[in-house]
């Protein structure tokens, strides 16, 4: 660089820029040749790249690669790897009978991990990560079933779910007593006063036992049975025991009265394989509800 | 404006010198004496136990591991001869660490850097790597005649390099191999290197090994410990005005004469420096220093410059040790008129040594008395509690046992807390009520889901502690664990 004549730094033996600040002065080094070359070799690279890559967005789509490398593609293969991984072992999992699996410490662990993942990705949203369950979505970790609670039936009630429109779902609801008028507003009342007595809650001042009873036999034990104990054909809850899907205060309990309800729970058969489904039912089940 | 000037001609000397000097090679010429001998010990105790260790067997029974030192990292488990660590055992290495910590500690306050001298790896490869380059190539002399020869190279010379080479790469190369042994069985992973059926990541990390070996040992060796090693800094640090490190006595060296000048002096009574200038201290030293010139950063104090000194006092016929293990306050003594003094027992070792007693007593003890069945307990954080139908309470909790043993266990496992309470384990048919059994294999862990259920009508407080006992049926080895049982 001889553009700035006579400003040459004597102790480096180069030229300077001629900037000056307080009396320092920038020497007009070059990059090191080592850098422009990298430098140089990364704009190549790039263009290679364009070419060799999926690269450039187009109006619809982009640009696909001379080597047509998709990263979905390699999802698509891992996952297969992953199947064929863990194909032996879900193998023996469909072929066992549900009480096998629990049996087998291998295949319960297994089913257990299992479940617990599909059931975070399918179930949690209604009965919460842990199956805690909410007001309508049942608690998966107690003992208490409407559709009951042994290892078979849990594994239907996964596969055909209830009330979903399946050919083999469960079906029968609770009837909406007020708003049909097939009941007064003080007989529901009752009706729900009798209901909390039935699991030992406290009832209402002047509430009649007897006329209670009477409207509980006419209307109630076609599904909830005589004592009020429920029918898990029917998916009738027991009314004596300490657990209530919806709420067991009497407000609660007239609007259950009054308008009826119909959960609904999902088919899963067709979006779950019986494997799946199986490790599932294995997983609700070893929650410490089953029975 | 400056004047231009020729760069080639700076205008002061004094204030443009290069900041950066280049190194220059060091010839180390070999020497006989007592620390050479002594350096040669140690250096094959120490190659002898890294590149021999992995080879010797230990019996630990049918299905375990026969390999007396084994890192398993695919099982988690660490083997050194009786000793089988497992992950959640790691504070052994710390205690270890702390040990070697203060070891070295020790070692400093005794005798200043005795393991960059005699014990580091970088010492001890680089040392061997010029053993091999002195045997080929002859010694510092025709070395360095050979390094400055501008004569084209002859076959004599080229085969010279070619074995040297060879031969450094062929113990590098060992150096890797021998790594890679202490993370799988020896002898069958020897079989599958030589028919390449070893797996990849065996071969990555002999490549990686045999590398750095030759690069550290066979180029840049003083410069390690000059540049890249932080020891030298902070062993330096360490050491104090008791500890003996490798001294030029200056009090009986200087004044430096020439033998016959010095007998002159002395036949009239005069003092004489013992130190004939000789520079055989500085022709052995590995890192290329003069150690008459003190205490300095690049002496690994090795102890060869004693050595050399030594075979010229004993040639001349002075008394030998003019440079030596000694400290400061010695020196000072000796000008003194007085006897010198050697304290190896002070404050500072006595501390040092009942620390590393009493960690490695710890560790010993812990390891003797270590349990080899153990029971972690993990309490459900979703749901909490669960009330049940009939009104009774249910916690869930993971236990995890650990069956540390050379042998399957049938184990029972019982828990006390709320009143009243009954326990099963999912998937396990309790033998007697309330009192599962199950089977953990040896040497493996096992996962299991426990409920407890307690009566709400026993239970009203909010939180109970819960103590969960696992007991060996046959051997009757018990492990507890506590968690606590809450209400909803």
């Amino acid at each position: 660089m001889t553009d700035h004549h006579g400003d040459f730094d004597s102790v480096s033996g180069r030229s300077t820029t001629g900037h000056e600040w307080d009396g320092i002065k920038e020497l007009n080094t070059p990059l090191p040749r080592w850098w422009v070359i990298t430098f140089y070799l990364t704009i190549v690279w790039a263009i290679g790249y364009w070419v060799v890559y999926p690269a450039w967005p187009l109006i619809s789509g982009h640009t696909r690669g001379v080597i047509g490398y998709s990263s979905r593609a390699d999802v698509a293969v891992e996952l297969a790897n992953l199947e064929k991984i863990r194909g032996d072992k879900m193998v023996a999992l469909g072929a066992a009978s549900l009480a096998d699996i629990e049996k087998d410490p291998a295949l319960l662990a297994l089913a257990r991990a299992k479940g617990k993942t599909v059931f975070g990705d399918n179930c949690a949203p209604c009965h919460g990560s842990g199956a805690a369950g909410a007001k309508g979505f049942p608690n998966l970790n107690d003992d208490d079933w409407l559709w009951g609670g042994t290892l078979d039936q849990i594994m239907q009630t996964i596969q055909f779910g209830a009330r979903s429109g399946h050919a083999k779902t469960h079906e029968g609801q609770m009837l909406a007593f007020g708003k049909d008028g097939v009941l007064k507003p003080d007989e529901i009342v009752t009706a729900a006063n009798y209901v909390r007595a039935l699991s030992g809650l406290p009832t209402r001042k002047g509430y009649d036992a007897a006329k209670g009873e009477k409207i509980f036999a006419e209307n109630c034990v076609a599904c909830h049975g005589e004592a009020g104990k429920g029918n898990p054909e029917l998916g009738a809850p027991n009314l004596t025991d300490k657990i209530w899907l919806y709420g067991s205060d009497e407000a609660t309990l007239i609007e259950t009265i009054s308008n009826g309800r119909a959960g609904v729970m999902p088919a899963w058969e067709g979006r779950l394989d019986p494997a799946t489904i199986k490790a599932m039912a294995v997983y609700v089940h070893s929650l410490g509800g089953g029975k | 404006m400056n004047k231009p000037v020729n760069p080639s001609e700076p205008t002061s000397e004094d204030d443009y010198g290069p900041l950066y000097a280049a190194r220059k090679k060091v010839y180390p010429q070999s020497v006989s004496g007592t620390f050479r001998r002594i350096k040669w010990g140690l250096m094959a105790f120490c190659l002898g136990v890294y590149y021999f260790l992995p080879f010797v067997r230990w019996n630990r029974g049918l299905g375990a591991p026969s390999q007396a030192v084994l890192i398993d990292l695919p099982n988690s488990r660490f083997y050194f001869f009786f000793i089988e660590l497992w992950p959640q055992e790691v504070y052994y290495f710390t205690g270890l660490l702390i040990v070697a910590a203060v070891a070295l500690f020790l070692m400093n306050s005794v005798g200043g850097r005795i393991w960059c001298g005699y014990l580091c790896p970088q010492t001890v490869w680089t040392d061997l790597f010029y053993a091999v380059e002195r045997l080929i190539e002859g010694d510092r002399r025709e070395r360095m005649k050979k390094d400055k020869s501008s004569d084209p190279m002859r076959l004599e010379r080229i085969s010279e390099i070619v074995l040297k080479h060879s031969i450094w790469l062929l113990i590098a190369w060992w150096t890797g191999g021998a790594w890679v042994l202490y993370f799988n069985d020896a002898p069958t992973l020897v079989k599958q290197l030589v028919t390449f059926q070893a797996p990849m990541i065996a071969y990555i990390w002999i490549g990686i090994l045999t590398v750095t070996t030759y690069a550290l040992a066979g180029y840049m060796r003083e410069q390690v410990c000059t540049y890249m090693c932080p020891w030298p800094r902070i062993q330096a640090a360490l050491t104090d005005e008791w500890a003996l490190n490798v001294t030029y006595r200056y009090d009986r060296g200087e004044k430096r004469t020439s033998v016959k000048k010095a007998a002159e002096l002395r036949a009239l009574g005069e003092h004489a420096g013992d130190c004939v200038d000789c520079y055989q201290c500085v022709a052995v030293c590995p890192t290329g220093i003069d150690i008459r010139n003190g205490p300095q950063l690049e002496c690994i104090q090795c102890g060869l410059c004693i050595d050399a000194c030594d075979n010229v006092m004993a040639k001349i016929g002075r008394p030998t040790r003019l440079i030596a293990y000694d400290n400061d306050i010695n020196i000072q003594r000796r000008q003194d008129g007085k006897a010198p003094i050697y304290r190896i027992v002070r404050a500072r070792t006595v501390v040092y040594s009942a620390i590393i007693t009493a960690v490695g007593g710890i560790m010993l003890y812990t390891l003797a008395t270590r349990s080899l069945l153990d029971v972690n307990v993990l309490h459900d954080r979703n749901p909490v509690a669960v009330r049940l139908s009939d009104g009774s309470i249910r916690n869930a909790y993971t236990v995890r046992l650990l069956n540390k043993s050379g042998y399957d266990r049938v184990i029972a496992i019982d828990a006390d807390g709320p009143v009243n309470a009954t326990i099963h384990v999912v998937g396990v048919d309790s033998v007697t009520p309330d009192r599962p059994m199950i089977v953990i294999p040896r040497d493996a862990t096992s996962e299991l889901r426990l409920l407890v259920t307690a009566p709400a009508e026993v239970n009203p407080e909010k939180s109970i502690p819960v103590r969960f006992h696992v007991t060996d049926i046959g051997l009757g080895e018990a492990a507890s664990a506590t968690d606590n049982f809450v209400s909803p």
